[in-house]
């Protein structure tokens, strides 16, 4: 079944004095992603991933369009209980300690009484508050509200979350730690839906990512797909001082860094380098085809509609999915 | 939801809003009217020309209405919007929490607060009386009406807040309550002049005097002060007036606030 089937949903907002001016926040979307599954929404700042959140968390409504979320309309109360949700920089009621944060989502989520503060405590020491728990959440830093927002998402056990940008303001011990955190939830068969503009950690975690613009999907791909083709060259790293004049003859980009040439040529011409490398008697370190990269295709995705058409050629001739 | 739950939650959302104001020392106003209190009946005490208890009632009531009234209002007109702005909204609607249920959750909150706040006020009105007087009379029960008539009051003062900071900048929505609280205030002169006034003006007079809340009906501290009873029907009309009146507020905020979109 699929967690998220996201049906033409789209959002447009009234702007100016007069509210005439219709501003497009999210075009018609239609997207769906399957149960258990990590799957990264991409975009850079202001493309519509938040908009997107939002409208599946209920917080602002559709122009047009719905969704489905765990078999059930998004206006079902009944999604509520089964989905966790971490917002961008997330604020939270300072007047409280982490711990009774934690209690009062729990309640208001409707975890039972007879427990509740046992999850409370697992899931401080999940993301390392233990010892901060008593604290008002007034005195602590972003890092540590970003912990606290993870922990009350995933507080009631949900089997859906939403994480928006859940890496941000995060030092690299956090970051790890929010990755471990995913991982973690894909291993317990959990659906994890969440928003990055960081390539790397979508690249790490993600089983597919889709990739949005100016309000409109551009493209959804598996990651390994994605990654796992090569670009027909291949990379040649040997040792020597300066490039081989054959080398240069078979179309190769060199660079040279101390005693070691880093080249890149033609994967037809593979024998041919490897011919002049044994002519020239010069020891070759590795062989690799280069591959493509997660951030070639989000750039790709990025450019604008015309440049697009060529690159949905390319994916056609590959195989990947639009 | 069931009804139960519904329940549950409204309690815990009330609950967290009466912690935040008194960890937000909202409370700290009992201070100011302590020393508000004690001064009078000092003085009073001082002066001492048979008029002590008139005097100490109607500067006591008087100051819980105004003690109570300002913060209904600042307080009021920040419950929801402060909780948009600072989007401390957007993890509990993410959970099963209906919006209306958040409404009127900070409503009773807010509601508790100053229930709470009024009655620590009358416990330093009752010991301001009892230093002046020097014992209690059985006409001091009246105050206790005019204390639950001050409570009314603030019913409708938070429900007028809460529903204009539904539409408005919270300064445009301070600046229509309090100048609801103090047309209210008139309201019997107010039916009084349209009862005097011919035509269309003595339409909408009449109009008017009937939407604006009665906050003069629901002000008997001068007659409590005087000593004078207060009559069991006028205390279930008012308890009927302000439940209705406030039912009808916070309803009109529930419903703008399930359109609104939280950007």
């Amino acid at each position: 079944m699929a967690a998220i089937e996201i049906l033409d949903l789209e959002k447009s907002y009234l702007v100016g004095f007069w509210r005439k001016r219709q501003k497009l926040a999210l075009r018609p979307l239609r997207l769906t992603i399957e149960e258990g599954e990590v799957f990264g929404f991409l975009g850079p700042n202001g493309a519509g991933k938040t908009t997107t959140l939002k409208l599946l968390m209920g917080l602002v409504f559709p122009t047009a369009g719905t969704a489905r979320i765990l078999g059930m309309d998004m206006g079902d109360p009944r999604v509520k209980s089964q989905i966790g949700f971490l917002p961008e920089q997330p604020y939270f009621y300072d007047h409280l300690s982490a711990r009774e944060l934690l209690n009062y989502y729990g309640q208001l989520s409707g975890v039972p009484a007879k427990g509740r503060s046992a999850r409370v405590e697992q899931m401080l020491a999940r993301v390392g508050l233990s010892d901060s728990a008593g604290v008002q959440l007034r005195k602590f830093s972003k890092g540590m509200l970003q912990r606290v927002g993870l922990a009350q998402a995933i507080l009631h056990d949900p089997k859906l979350v939403f994480l928006d940008e859940p890496m941000s303001g995060l030092d690299p011990m956090g970051r790890r730690e929010v990755r471990d955190l995913i991982q973690q939830l894909r291993h317990d068969g959990k659906t994890v839906f969440f928003s990055t503009h960081i390539l790397s950690d979508a690249e790490a975690l993600c089983d597919r990512v889709g990739v949005i613009h100016q309000g409109e999907l551009r493209g959804v791909g598996a990651v390994a797909e994605l990654t796992s083709g090569t670009q027909g060259k291949v990379e040649i790293i040997f040792c020597a001082q300066k490039v081989p004049a054959g080398l240069t003859g078979l179309g190769a980009e060199a660079r040279i860094s101390g005693d070691m040439v880093n080249a890149v040529l033609p994967e037809e011409q593979q024998d041919a380098a490897l011919e002049v490398l044994r002519r020239e008697r010069l020891k070759l370190i590795s062989l690799t085809p280069v591959r493509s990269s997660l951030e070639e295709y989000y750039i790709q995705k990025l450019r604008p509609a015309e440049d697009q058409k060529e690159g949905r050629k390319e994916e056609s001739r590959k195989g990947v999915g639009v | 939801m069931n009804s139960g739950g519904t329940n549950a939650r409204i309690g815990y959302i009330a609950f967290n809003t009466f912690r935040e104001a008194v960890r937000d020392r909202v409370l700290y106003n009992l201070i100011a009217f302590a020393l508000l209190l004690s001064g009078a009946a000092i003085l009073v005490g001082e002066i001492s020309i048979d008029i002590e208890r008139l005097v100490v009632v109607n500067l006591g009531l008087t100051a819980v209405s105004l003690f109570g009234v300002v913060i209904a209002i600042f307080i009021g007109i920040g419950l929801v919007s402060k909780e948009i702005d600072k989007r401390t909204l957007y993890t509990v609607l993410s959970r099963p929490v209906c919006r209306w249920e958040f409404v009127v959750g900070k409503f009773l909150g807010l509601t508790g607060t100053l229930v709470v706040n009024t009655l620590l006020m009358a416990i330093g009105v009752f010991l301001a009386l009892l230093y002046v007087a020097h014992r209690f009379e059985m006409m001091d029960v009246w105050v206790l009406v005019a204390l639950y008539f001050i409570v009314l009051q603030f019913l409708i003062v938070c429900a007028l807040a809460l529903f204009f900071s539904s539409f408005s900048t919270p300064l445009m929505a301070a600046v229509f309550t309090f100048a609801l609280f103090v047309v209210g205030s008139l309201a019997e002169d107010l039916r009084g002049f349209a009862r005097i006034t011919q035509g269309v003006g003595g339409w909408l007079a009449t109009g008017i005097a009937y939407l604006v809340p009665n906050f003069s009906a629901l002000n008997v501290i001068s007659q409590v002060a005087h000593g004078d009873a207060v009559s069991g029907r006028l205390i279930l009309y008012d308890s009927a007036y302000a439940l209705l009146y406030s039912a009808m507020a916070v309803s009109g905020a529930v419903l703008i606030f399930q359109r609104r979109n939280l950007k």
